[in-house]
């Protein structure tokens, strides 16, 4: 199964992103192969529904899990409704944070917090 | 590093004045200004380096190019922000064009083009200490992005300092939303009136939905005692701490106009805010609560 | 008692705006409203409309302001995702089974219902704010109110603004602060713009951006300096470096702020400030038909 984490830079070492819609990078980690890919994400550079863009490009890379330190409320039902499972990450690398999930350490991401509306007009 | 959020609800309450003040007398290292709409954090603390630029670029604007346009004047009636213009050639209204591109997808000869527009510009000083800030352009929107670049910015550069100082802009919108969004703590400074106490409720009603922690102080608090009073008694009942109230001081206008902040000089402002200083960081940054 | 009566023949819409909130914008423009004869004041700050207070209106009618919002038929969405793909603001997502629609994203431009090839999307309404019309003695009040969370104000505005005296009658709008899309839209209709400037560094900063809108619209303006001290003031140097009409000054009094922050409308409570105001209209319909004199 492949598991996603938002990632400040492209490596196993580099910090878990704090924020989820405009993390620069997703980590695409093969739980069957153990293969790392990461993934660019577009949705950081656009203006509204970054979290939206951000949940679709998980959807599509075919995640049954993100790990993510949080999650806006639009995002969080693009997710929850593809039946993907969130849980919530510490601060600390990424590779620190697959391996205390696969420790089952990790707790399940409970807080959803409102929207951070990017938009105003035009 | 810790995060200290300046907002109003209503402008003119005082609210770049205070965080000029918290960010003298807490010698931040590190601080922005958010309103990008009309920047003015900048007015009293003054820079002594040039700041590095850089363009914002908003969402994209349709053009028309007159020389494949058959005038049928489908993109006119399918644009939902009246931003197409018939006389005499069709054109767009740069200002009222939100991008949507309905335009380039029903123009039947491939005339319309969407292209990046330059929406306002970032701003960062640092000498010995960082500041972040921007200038959205005239007539833009997604504010609420170019606020999100101005803290980024801030982390970026500022990352290891321990506490950051945050302008705010005024209203309950997308600007402020974003803001809001990873700060630690937020002062809302309001002012005795009617209207302000009613977009003070707006601002905390928007704030509370980001559980951060909220402080209300009292700007100009002798322009009326009766509303002064009711603010303090709002608090009390909705359990918000209260940081304390500052006089109205026509000092605090020539500081300004100096490009001092009222710390700067001994004025009963620049005395009240100490106070009004001290607790904030006291019941916003409790170190035993965590 | 003098009252202003609108000039025969002239149909004046005074939009009256400043760079930032707090200035004295509602002050201005509530006070003019009420010093002549008749008037209609348009509340334009959505966002955090103020002039309801000072003029508490009676005998209410209330709309709502709404914006169409696509709504997808699950049974005719086959998951090309076109809509998706087109969509500026992020507002569609596809899960694989199911098509998400987050309307307080989308921006109701249309294009994801036009482009369905299967024709799964239609479009409904979604209220985002609404407009209050009452009546305040001689001043019908017209306000409009953004829901909190919603992107937009300008279908509020573009609403309200019909509701604009016609014939030879007096239009006062209160604008939003700033010089956003918002702003914009509350003085496009506007024959004439007044500037509301403080005596403070901020405030001449401020005054410049403002400024720099209404000579971008082409529109005539002046400005009014509020909260005047005796010491010298930035934004009336300005003025006169600019060669900006100053239409009056109001000075910094302390029974001003205290009718002000009580919400009670200066012009009704005292002849000295109804003169004010008076004056004021007065000297602003002479610039109006100074400039429709050079027009026609």
């Amino acid at each position: 199964m492949k598991i996603a984490v938002p990632a400040d830079d492209r490596s196993m070492e580099s910090n878990v992103c704090i924020s989820f819609g405009r993390t620069p990078y997703f980590l695409i980690y093969d739980t069957e192969t153990g293969e790392s890919a990461f993934l660019e994400n577009t949705a950081a550079e656009k203006h509204c529904g970054a979290g939206i863009a951000a949940a679709q490009t998980i959807v599509d890379s075919g995640a049954a899990v993100l790990l993510t330190p949080r999650c806006g409320e639009n995002a969080a039902e693009v997710i929850q409704a593809a039946n993907i499972k969130l849980f919530k990450t510490f601060n600390g690398s990424l590779q620190d944070n697959l391996d205390a999930y696969q420790e089952g350490k990790l707790p399940v991401l409970q807080e959803i917090h409102a929207g951070l509306h990017g938009h105003g007009g035009n | 590093m810790k995060q200290l959020l300046i907002l109003s609800g209503k402008g003119g309450t005082g609210k770049t004045t205070v965080a000029g003040a918290f960010i003298k007398l807490s010698r931040a290292k590190a601080y922005a200004d958010c309103d990008v709409d009309a920047p003015n954090l900048h007015l009293v603390m003054q820079q002594n380096v040039q700041p590095i630029i850089k363009d914002y670029y908003g969402l994209p604007k349709a053009a028309i190019d007159p020389d494949l346009c058959i005038q049928c004047g489908l993109c006119m009636r399918h644009c939902r922000f009246d931003a197409i213009t018939a006389a005499p050639d069709f054109r767009v209204d740069e200002y009222a064009c939100e991008g949507c591109g309905v335009c380039h997808l029903v123009c039947p000869q491939g005339a319309v083009t969407l292209h990046p527009a330059i929406a306002g510009e970032l701003k960062l000083y640092r000498n010995e200490t960082v500041f972040s800030t921007a200038q959205l352009k005239m007539g833009s929107g997604t504010s609420g992005k170019l606020v999100a670049e101005v803290k980024k910015q801030l982390y970026e550069a500022a990352g290891d300092a321990e506490l950051a100082i945050i302008d705010g802009s005024p209203g309950i919108g997308c600007p402020v939303i974003a803001s809001i969004s990873g700060v630690d703590a937020v002062l809302i400074v309001t002012e005795p009136s009617i209207s302000g106490i009613s977009d003070m409720e707006r601002i905390i009603r928007t704030a509370e939905i980001f559980h951060t922690r909220i402080a209300v102080c009292i700007n100009k608090y002798d322009t009326s005692l009766g509303n002064t009073e009711k603010i303090e008694a709002f608090c009390k009942e909705r359990g918000l701490p209260f940081a304390g109230r500052i006089p109205y001081d026509p000092e605090a206008v020539k500081a300004i106009n100096r490009g001092l902040s009222i710390a700067d000089l001994d004025c009963a402002s620049g005395r009240a805010v100490q106070d009004v200083y001290h607790r904030t960081i006291e019941t916003l940054f409790d170190e035993s609560a965590g | 008692m003098q009252a202003f009566t609108a000039t025969e023949g002239i149909n004046m819409k005074i939009a009256v705006l400043s760079g930032k909130g707090g200035t004295g914008k509602t002050l201005v423009s509530v006070n003019m409203a009420a010093a002549a004869e008749q008037a209609v004041y348009i509340d334009c700050d959505v966002e955090e409309p103020n002039g309801h207070l000072f003029f508490k209106p009676e005998a209410i009618a209330q709309e709502n302001i709404s914006i169409k919002i696509p709504v997808v038929d699950p049974a005719r969405c086959n998951g090309c995702r076109k809509c998706v793909d087109f969509c500026k603001f992020n507002a569609l997502a596809h899960t694989g089974q199911k098509l998400i629609i987050f309307s307080e994203v989308c921006h109701s431009c249309g294009g994801c219902a036009l482009l369905c090839p299967e024709k799964a999307l239609t479009e409904k309404d979604k209220v985002v704010g609404e407009i209050r019309r009452g009546v305040s003695q001689n001043v019908r009040v017209v306000s409009g109110i953004l829901n909190p969370g919603e992107a937009s104000g300008i279908p509020i505005i573009k609403k309200e603004l019909s509701y604009a005296a016609e014939g030879d009658g007096l239009t006062v709008i209160d604008c939003p602060p700033g010089s956003a899309c918002i702003a914009m839209e509350s003085i496009r209709e506007a024959d004439y713009c007044i500037l509301v400037a403080e005596p403070t560094l901020f405030g001449v900063h401020n005054l410049g951006m403002v400024h720099e809108l209404v000579r971008l619209f082409g529109k005539p303006y002046g400005v009014v300096l509020n909260k005047c001290l005796e010491e010298e003031n930035p934004s009336e140097k300005y003025c006169v470096d600019q060669g900006i009409p100053i239409l009056g000054k109001i000075p910094f009094d302390k029974e001003i702020g205290r009718l002000n922050a009580d919400a009670l409308i200066l012009a009704r409570e005292k002849e000295v400030y109804r003169d004010m105001f008076f004056s004021l209209l007065h000297r602003t319909s002479k610039e109006v038909g100074h400039e429709a004199a050079i027009d026609s």
